[in-house]
C-alpha cells in the first residue's frame, strides 16, 4: 500500500470510505511524518492530542453513515484563523497567547466537514512577508534542498510558509492559507504544490485576523489541483458574518476538471515579460503556452499596461488598511501588555515590544499614507490606480478566458537573500499582486524544476467568480507537467 | 520625497510605537526609501478616475436592528491582560 502520507486527499477520501485504514490510522502516519520534520518549524503550535480525537469522532460518525466531504483528512490551519480554545497569533509576539473564544467561519466549515486539525501553521508576521522569515516563532525551512548548495536553508515563501512547507513534506494532506499579495501562490510555487486564492468574497474572512481587508483572501494548499477544488468547495459560501463575502452560489469545483479546455482562450499579458526575468523561467512560461495549444485551446497576447504600477499602488493600500486594522492592538483587551506609567506610554511600549521590524515599517508607511496632507497624494491616488488595475483586467477578459503567467520572478532563495532591501523583498509578488488589487480567482500549479533542482509554478488567473475555468486550466497544466519531485 | 527624521517620529508617535533615537535613525531611511518608490504612482494619469476602495460590488447588507450577539462578558474578558469585575482595566488616565 502506498504510504498514508504521500496519497492525495481525493485517494484517501476513497480509501478510508473502503476501509482500508482509518482516520485514527490516517492522523497517526502524519502525526509522525509531523516528528520526522519538527526542525522545518512548520507548525507554531501542534494539536496532536485534538487531532487525535477529531479523528476518533471522524470514525464514528463514519461508521454511523454520516460522511462530510473532507471526512477524516488530516489539516494544517494557518495561524491565522482563529480557532476555538487553540492559541492563535498571527505570528506575533504581541498576540502571544491569545486563545479565541471562538471558531473562525472557514475553521468551522471545514470540521463541519469532519476534517481534522493537526496544528496552527507558522507564517510571516501578519501575513507580512514573502519568505517565512517575519515569524516571531523562527523561519520556515523548506523541505526542498538547491542541489548546487545542499547545505543552504531555504525560504519556502510566504506568508503561509508553513502550510506550503508542511504540504509539500506531507506533514498534512492540505492547508488553508490566506492571500493579500501573492501569501498562498507564492509559497505554493516555492513549495510544488497546488494553491489557490479563489476571488474576493467566496470566503468569509471572519475570524481571520485581518492584515488588509480589501485584500484579504482566504484559500486552499493541496499537492493536486483536485484536492484544492475539494478544500474550497468545503471552505467557500456566503456568511451574514462578513459584509463583503458573496451570496453567489458554490459550485462543486472538481465537476470543472474535465480534462479538456478546447475552446478556450487563453491570454498571455506582455507587460509581465519584466526585464531581468530568468531565462529558465521564460522558459517555464513558454512550455505552459504550449501545453496549451497541445490541449486545443488557443493563446492570445493580451495587455495590461498599469502592470508596472501594481506593486507600488498595493504597498500604499495595504499598509494603510493594515496601519488601521492593526490599531487595535494595544494591550488593553488581547495579547501583550507592557505595562508603563500612563495610558498613551501602555500602548506605545506594548506596540513597539509586540510588533516586527517589517510590520512596523509597513505600519509607519500606512499611518503616514493617510496622515493629513498625505491622504490625496498616496491613498486616494494609489485607489485610482487600482481601479485602472481592475480595469486593464476586465478589458483582457474580453480577449480570453483565463490569463498564464509565471507565479514569482524567480525560483525559491536561501533564508536571508532577500533581506537587505525590503523593495527587494517586495519585487517576489511582482506576478500576484495585480491579481488581488482586482480581486481575481489566481491559482499556482507546480509546472517544472530550474536549474537548482527547485520548483518553479505558472499561475492561472480567472475572471471573478469563475474558479471553475481556473480550476479546469491548472488540472490540464497538472497533467501535462507531470511534476512528480517531491522534496528529499 | 526624501522624509526627515522629525517626520518619522511624528508617525512613529501617531503610530503609537515608541521608538528611541537609534530606532529612529534605522528606520526613517527605510520608510523614506519606500516613500520614493511609491512615488511612481504620480506619472498615471487618473484624470477623471473614480477611487476604487473595494472590488466587491455589493451593496451593504441591512438587518433588523435587534440584539442578535453577545451577553458574554467572560468570554470577551478571558483574553485581557487585566480585568476585574467585568472591566478592562488600563492605566489611570483622570487625575
Amino acid at each position: 500500500m502506498t504510504e498514508l502520507t504521500s496519497l492525495t486527499i481525493a485517494a484517501a477520501l476513497k480509501g478510508l470510505e473502503k476501509g482500508d485504514f482509518t482516520a485514527v490510522e490516517l492522523t497517526q502516519a502524519h502525526l509522525d511524518k509531523m516528528d520526522k520534520y519538527r526542525a522545518l518549524n512548520a507548525f507554531i503550535v501542534e494539536t496532536p492530542d485534538l487531532a487525535k480525537k477529531q479523528a476518533q469522532e471522524s470514525d464514528k460518525r463514519r461508521a454511523s453513515g454520516t460522511v462530510g466531504a473532507l471526512e477524516g483528512i488530516p489539516l494544517g490551519i494557518k495561524d491565522l484563523f482563529c480557532t476555538k480554545g487553540v492559541q492563535t497569533t498571527a505570528a506575533s509576539h504581541i498576540l502571544e497567547g491569545f486563545i479565541p473564544q471562538y471558531e473562525s467561519t472557514v475553521t468551522s466549515k471545514l470540521f463541519e466537514d469532519g476534517a481534522i486539525m493537526l496544528g496552527k501553521m507558522n507564517l510571516d508576521e501578519f501575513a507580512m512577508g514573502s519568505s517565512n522569515t517575519t515569524s516571531y516563532f523562527g523561519n520556515v525551512i523548506s523541505p526542498w534542498k538547491n542541489k548546487n548548495k545542499p547545505d543552504a536553508q531555504l525560504v519556502p515563501g510566504g506568508s503561509s510558509g508553513g502550510s506550503a512547507a508542511a504540504v509539500s513534506a506531507g506533514m498534512v494532506m492540505g492547508a488553508t492559507g490566506t492571500d493579500t499579495g501573492g501569501s498562498i501562490r507564492q509559497p505554493a510555487a516555492f513549495c510544488g504544490i497546488s494553491g489557490i486564492k479563489p476571488t474576493y468574497g467566496r470566503c468569509s474572512r471572519w475570524g481571520i485576523v485581518a492584515f488588509a481587508s480589501s485584500l484579504d483572501q482566504a484559500g486552499t494548499f493541496a499537492r493536486t489541483v483536485e484536492d484544492n477544488a475539494i478544500m474550497l468547495r468545503s471552505m467557500s459560501g456566503h456568511d451574514p458574518k462578513d459584509s463583503t463575502s458573496a451570496k453567489i452560489a458554490v459550485p462543486d469545483f472538481t465537476k470543472a476538471l474535465t480534462g479538456d479546455i478546447r475552446g478556450k482562450t487563453v491570454g498571455i499579458p506582455k507587460e509581465y515579460r519584466v526585464d531581468g526575468m530568468p531565462a529558465e523561467i521564460e522558459k517555464l512560461w513558454q512550455q505552459g503556452i504550449d501545453w496549451i495549444h497541445a490541449s486545443g485551446a488557443k493563446t492570445v497576447e493580451v495587455s495590461l499596461p498599469h502592470t508596472k504600477y501594481a506593486l507600488a499602488t498595493y504597498y500604499v493600500i495595504a499598509p494603510a488598511e493594515a496601519s488601521s486594522n492593526l490599531a487595535r492592538y494595544d494591550g488593553v483587551r488581547y495579547g501583550l501588555r507592557i505595562p508603563s506609567e500612563n495610558l498613551r506610554e501602555t500602548y506605545e511600549k506594548t506596540r513597539a515590544e509586540g510588533f516586527g521590524d517589517e510590520v512596523k515599517r509597513r505600519i509607519m508607511i500606512g499611518t503616514y499614507v493617510l496622515s493629513a496632507g498625505y491622504y490625496d497624494a498616496y491613498y486616494i491616488k494609489a485607489q485610482k490606480v487600482r481601479r485602472l488595475i481592475v480595469n486593464d483586467f476586465m478589458n483582457a477578459f474580453e480577449k480570453c478566458d483565463v490569463l498564464l503567467t509565471p507565479t514569482a520572478p524567480s525560483g525559491p532563495f536561501a533564508i536571508g537573500e532577500n533581506d537587505d532591501d525590503p523593495i527587494k523583498m517586495y519585487l517576489n509578488d511582482v506576478f500576484t499582486v495585480p491579481a488581488s488589487l482586482a480581486g481575481l480567482p489566481g491559482m499556482s500549479v507546480p509546472a517544472g524544476l530550474d536549474a537548482d533542482s527547485l520548483p518553479l509554478g505558472l499561475q492561472i488567473i480567472g475572471r471573478p467568480w469563475d474558479e471553475e475555468t481556473v480550476f479546469k486550466v491548472a488540472g490540464v497544466i497538472e497533467s501535462l507537467a507531470q511534476f512528480t519531485h517531491r522534496p528529499a | 520625497m526624501s522624509l526627515d527624521k522629525a517626520t518619522v517620529k511624528k508617525v512613529a508617535g501617531l503610530a503609537r510605537l515608541a521608538m528611541n533615537d537609534e530606532q529612529l535613525d534605522r528606520m526613517a531611511p527605510q520608510v523614506s526609501g519606500i516613500i520614493n518608490w511609491i512615488e511612481q504612482l504620480a506619472e498615471v494619469n487618473t484624470d477623471n478616475v473614480e477611487p476604487l476602495s473595494s472590488v466587491v460590488d455589493i451593496t451593504l447588507p441591512l438587518r433588523k436592528d435587534e440584539v442578535n450577539d453577545g451577553g458574554y462578558v467572560e468570554k470577551v474578558l478571558a483574553n485581557a491582560p487585566e480585568a476585574t469585575q467585568g472591566y478592562f482595566v488600563v492605566p489611570k488616565i483622570v487625575e
